[in-house]
């Protein structure tokens, strides 16, 4: 496998907002707006490329039976530091984003990418799955959170496309999340996972 | 690798010591930046309910077992306004926390929502500029108001859709409100409208014989 297949891997065949369908929580409840889909995204890309480096670092140093619990440990600590940070640079994003940020360390994709992908190969490799997993998240959540702000509160980005009276509501709301989340599903399917 | 006790125990516990030394060197890179922001957002929240001033006292209530601090502005000595940290866990989306600025008469001159999680859309009007919450008290004396949205009986508008936040916002403003007559001594005034009316004539009264013996 070469060096750019596993990006693309990861936002294409392996999308895994699409495709693997994991991550479901943040998913749904972040993507009230493109931008709070971003961020979480690019919150949890950070996370995936920091924990896909050290444990693939350390995959030899741990004993079979203890490697979840030694996952998580990883994953936590650069959960909590990355919530610091946005804390003491980015406060307005953390304040939307709210508990969704330390929900972060049980997101499965995660875990899921340090047990399928991480613990199996190199360092290089693991980062850029890291990679092509964490953009195909933020891909797919941003696109998600447009949508939804688009039919929803009539604005993309935060800026008001002046239709607001007129948008169904119900698109913010959880309802409109599964809505938009399995149309968004069916057609990447059928037009994008080729 | 195999499992064995001792090395599942080293692993782990080397793997943990080297994780928490991490996040505490990053605590201690964050911990004065996390705090600053923090100050600026209240300090912000501040000037924007309440007119021009140049320093601030705070200080802290606990009201239905909530901590509620109050700012007194000043400028020069002489006191321009109370800006209230309010809060309630009544909203659609638990805690909502909120500035209320009251000029020294008890108009309310602002109010910024500070945090809450209400649902996009419905609740968070709350924030917005000119909201229906907002403008239903903007400017009033918040002794003549009830803090009760119409469908409970009260005068006050409701946001569409969203009883629930809009009378969580008001009851955090009548705390608000509580704190403030704590903060700026008017206590007595609304305990009893029999104790306020005396409490006033006696001191009209009493201002008046000063007043009288100024002439003389």
């Amino acid at each position: 496998m070469n060096k750019l297949q596993i990006i693309t891997n990861g936002i294409l065949k392996n999308n895994p907002t699409f495709v693997l369908v994991l991550g479901m929580c943040p998913t749904l409840g972040t993507t009230t707006s493109a931008i709070n889909g971003m961020g979480m995204g690019v919150a949890t890309m950070a996370v995936l490329i920091m924990s896909n480096l050290v444990i693939s670092l350390i995959k030899n140093l741990i004993p079979d039976k203890v490697r979840i619990p030694a996952f998580i440990v990883v994953i936590a600590s650069f959960v909590t530091i990355i919530q610091m940070l946005m804390q003491a640079y980015v406060p307005s994003l953390y304040a939307s984003l709210g508990v969704f940020i330390p929900l972060i360390v049980v997101n499965c994709i995660i875990l899921g990418r340090a047990e399928a992908f991480a613990s199996k190969n190199g360092p290089i490799d693991s980062i850029l799955d890291g990679i092509g997993i964490g953009l195909g998240f933020t891909l797919a959540l941003t696109t998600i959170g447009a949508v939804r702000e688009v039919l929803g509160s009539g604005a993309i980005f935060g800026y008001s496309l002046g239709i607001a009276d007129y948008m169904p509501l119900v698109f913010v709301l959880a309802p409109g999340a599964f809505l938009v989340l399995g149309y968004l599903m069916v057609l990447f399917n059928k037009f994008a996972k080729k | 690798m195999k499992s064995t006790l001792f090395n599942m125990v080293a692993v782990l516990f080397s793997i943990t010591l080297i994780a928490s030394a991490g996040v505490g060197a990053v605590n201690m890179i964050t911990a004065d930046a996390i705090a600053e922001t923090k100050a600026a957002a209240t300090k912000a929240a501040v000037a924007n309910v309440l007119p021009e001033f140049d320093s601030n006292e705070q200080s802290e209530q606990t009201i239905d077992d909530m901590p509620i601090v109050v700012y007194t502005a000043k400028k020069g000595d002489k006191t321009v306004g109370y800006a209230v940290e309010s809060m309630t866990k009544n909203g659609f989306g638990g805690v909502i926390r909120m500035m209320v600025g009251f000029t020294t008469d008890g108009k309310i001159n602002n109010v910024n929502v500070l945090e809450q999680a209400e649902t996009p859309g419905l609740g968070t009007k709350m924030c917005d500029e000119g909201n229906a919450l907002l403008s239903s008290i903007q400017g009033k004396n918040s002794w003549e108001v009830e803090f009760k949205v119409k469908k409970d009986g009260g005068e006050l508008d409701a946001l569409t859709a969203a009883t629930i936040s809009s009378r969580a916002y008001y009851e955090a403003v009548a705390r608000a409100y509580q704190a403030f007559l704590v903060a700026s001594g008017a206590k007595d005034k609304a305990d009893g409208v029999s104790g306020a009316t005396a409490a006033k004539s006696a001191s009209k009264e009493g201002n008046t014989a000063q007043e009288g013996g100024q002439n003389e």
